[in-house]
């Protein structure tokens, strides 16, 4: 394990005003797409953040942003409360190894050329200088182990002769080789057959009670969420719309893109009277988001003042936030809710 | 208006269900191969399925369960090194007698495809060819099943098309990558309704959507099915979302159905473990958060499949017959059953066990709710 082991509900990693805008060089227009605009998120020891939102939305270079995969345009990322600069050398190597990723294509994150053996092996070497022979071994096989897969059947196995449950176990084996504190899962369950993916997400769930390791689970299936995660953060348009526990934020959605978000997942109890959202629009284009709170264009609610100004993440008790005006009663021109405004005692 | 519109309606279910019993698509013992020789893989093995007017039929089942071939298969579309090794697939013409699609020259079929039965693929970022706008790409369908049609007349039917699946009709000047990927699977669905298809074959439709734009589609075509009176065959992984639209589900485990029952009776009471496997595999949104474990172990190697069930390794109720003999589709042996559904599962198969000389057994709890 690491030097100094974090005490429980210590924040591990935290990201700051976290932003990413990747240039775009076309023919005829130049600009930028805003891919990620002022998040904050913390991540604790022994608890497991899920961040949801639809593809486009920003939650996977959020995710790399962490990972230092590439550099941030504004914003910090915060290791144990001390910024992380580091994009090459020792420094970020010793930052890998406290935050390791996990990819969501277990077929394309395996070299097809190499045994489960030598993928976990190297891991191994690289993350602890000097470890060899019988020791070696041992790791390999505590490894196997801690992830499930049987070390003798496993160990010699090349990627193809898994099943894709498997091949992403192994994927979480190479990344536990670190001794991370935090990892960090994008999508690690929606490549995967839907009979084993509980089983992925409840190892997830044992590693991080069992190791005290921090997880930010990136999925945009909000009912896993609700299953695997202690907070939720929603992302819309690359900017964190809502947070809470999991909870709550599933069961009474308050901002009303979770609140369509949860509405349009499928629920079998809706049986033979499909529901219907009558949602329409479409993402907005990034390179040129809305002004004003960048669901206005979609939102039924949407008044003068969404159109104008971005709402800023407003807390509607027990620890939960909302950036939408609505929420905001003294604000002049804010728009009504009505019964889709979640209530202060609801919200507790 | 017709009387089915009528019934769609008003009636309720039992009554929709009654007046969409004829059969419109009927598969029989479909088998398919892929490969030649030893080394090949029986990725169907003997699939019976009908599909009714207007109904909309749910293929469940995870990867590689030959939910997507069987589709192919049955619409000729089969590419090697699959083979079709035997069965018969029997289309019902409004009037007629019915024709068998495997034994249909290619000119026959080459009238019927797109007429009687259309496809929806999954990618439609590769469905749409990059370089055509849409509106050209959707008035060639027209104009190669009705050559006598004018310009005028394919152009003003593409722009009721997109109108139809909620596009505005400018967009007949776009290319495909113009358009967002829920648009370009509408533009997807206006082609297949083209010629106005009595059978609409769904292959994931949605999986590469987001939620909120899978909703919007599925409302689409359940709005369009109400109108136009199509079938629909919907393949999809996602049971909770079958159960949600579908009438009757089929679900398949390794290149067999295993079950197939109205989406309710497969929702509240599964006969087959493998059914009931898959409904503690998701999550609910809603309810009590209970403790879930999807299913132990993992989908077989088509190649070296078991003698007996081949869900028997990763069965909980799994007895000394299910390793030699090889169920097949019976009657689920739970009093007062709808008739119509069926079961492949030696728990309910007593026949199958009086005949091998194994002593009956009972139907676990879990498979036999009410």
């Amino acid at each position: 394990m690491s030097d100094t082991p974090a005490p429980p509900d210590d924040v591990v990693l935290q990201a700051v005003g976290l932003t990413k805008h990747f240039p775009v060089r076309g023919l005829t227009s130049r600009g930028v797409v805003h891919a990620v605009d002022g998040v904050d998120l913390q991540l604790r020891a022994g608890q497991v953040l899920a961040l949801v939102g639809e593809s486009g939305s920003g939650k996977s270079t959020v995710a790399r942003l962490l990972a230092r995969l590439y550099p941030q345009t504004a914003g910090q990322v915060l290791l144990h409360g001390r910024p992380v600069t580091a994009l090459s050398g020792r420094a970020f190597r010793e930052y890998c190894r406290k935050a390791q990723m996990i990819f969501q294509d277990p077929f394309a994150s395996l070299n097809p050329v190499h045994t489960v053996r030598y993928v976990l092996t190297r891991s191994l070497r690289i993350h602890h200088r000097g470890l060899r022979g019988a020791a070696l071994e041992d790791a390999l096989r505590a490894l196997l182990d801690r992830v499930q897969l049987n070390p003798d059947t496993y160990v010699d196995k090349f990627p193809h002769e898994l099943s894709g449950g498997q091949r992403q176990r192994v994927a979480i084996a190479r990344a536990l080789a670190a001794d991370p504190e935090v990892l960090l899962a994008d999508e690690p369950i929606s490549m995967l057959d839907v009979s084993i993916r509980l089983g992925v997400l409840n190892l997830l769930r044992d590693l991080r009670d069992r190791l005290g390791i921090a997880i930010l689970y990136i999925t945009h299936d909000i009912a896993s969420a609700r299953y695997f995660a202690d907070r939720t953060h929603v992302m819309y348009a690359g900017q964190t719309v809502e947070t809470g526990d999991s909870e709550s934020v599933t069961q009474t959605p308050a901002h009303p893109y979770t609140q369509l978000l949860v509405r349009s997942a499928p629920d079998p109890e809706h049986l033979g009277d499909p529901l219907r959202t009558g949602a329409t629009g479409e993402p907005p284009n990034m390179v040129e988001p809305p002004a004003g709170c960048r669901f206005h264009p979609r939102c039924p609610f949407a008044a003068e003042l969404c159109r104008t100004r971005v709402p800023e993440l407003l807390p509607i008790g027990a620890g939960r936030e909302v950036a939408c005006w609505g929420y905001a009663p003294d604000e002049p021109g804010a728009p009504d809710l009505g019964t889709a405004k979640v209530s202060q005692e609801v919200a507790r | 208006m017709s009387i089915a519109d009528d019934l769609d309606r008003y009636a309720p279910d039992a009554v929709r269900a009654r007046a969409a019993r004829r059969p419109v698509l009927e598969i029989k013992g479909l088998a398919v191969d892929y490969g030649y020789g030893d080394t090949r893989v029986h990725a169907l093995r003997g699939v019976d399925l009908t599909l009714h007017e207007g109904e909309v039929l749910g293929l469940a089942g995870e990867s590689g369960c030959g939910k997507s071939t069987l589709v192919y298969a049955a619409t000729r579309l089969l590419a090697p090194p699959g083979l079709i090794a035997s069965g018969e697939v029997l289309y019902h013409p409004v009037a007629g007698d019915p024709v068998d699609i495997l034994r249909q020259s290619d000119d026959e079929l080459r009238a019927s495809r797109w007429e009687d039965t259309a496809l929806v693929f999954q990618g439609a970022m590769n469905s749409l060819n990059p370089v055509y706008r849409v509106g050209r790409q959707l008035t060639d369908t027209i104009a190669a099943h009705r050559p006598s049609s004018t310009k005028a007349e394919r152009e003003e039917r593409a722009r009721e098309l997109l109108t139809m699946v909620g596009i505005s009709p400018e967009r007949i000047r776009s290319f495909p990558h113009q358009l967002s990927g829920g648009m370009r699977q509408r533009v997807m669905i206006a082609m297949a309704l083209a010629l106005e298809p009595r059978v609409l074959i769904m292959d994931e439709p949605t999986t590469a959507l987001d939620v909120v734009m899978q909703r919007q589609i599925l409302e689409q075509i359940m709005e369009l099915r109400d109108r136009l009176g199509f079938a629909v065959v919907f393949i999809t992984h996602d049971v909770s979302l079958l159960i949600e639209i579908a009438d009757r589900i089929a679900i398949m485990y390794a290149g067999e159905i295993v079950e197939d029952a109205a989406a309710d009776d497969v929702y509240r009471r599964p006969r087959h473990p493998y059914s009931e496997g898959l409904l503690h595999s998701f999550p609910p949104l809603h309810g009590p958060r209970r403790e879930l474990g999807g299913i132990p172990g993992s989908p077989p190697d088509m190649g070296h499949l078991p003698a007996g069930c081949p869900f028997a390794d990763r069965c909980g109720f799994v007895f000394d017959a299910c390793r030699s003999i090889h169920p097949t589709l019976v009657r689920p042996a739970v009093p007062g059953d709808d008739a119509s559904r069926l079961v492949a599962c030696l728990r309910h198969d007593r026949a199958a066990l009086a005949e091998a000389g194994m002593p009956a057994v009972e139907v676990p709890g879990a498979l036999a709710v009410r």
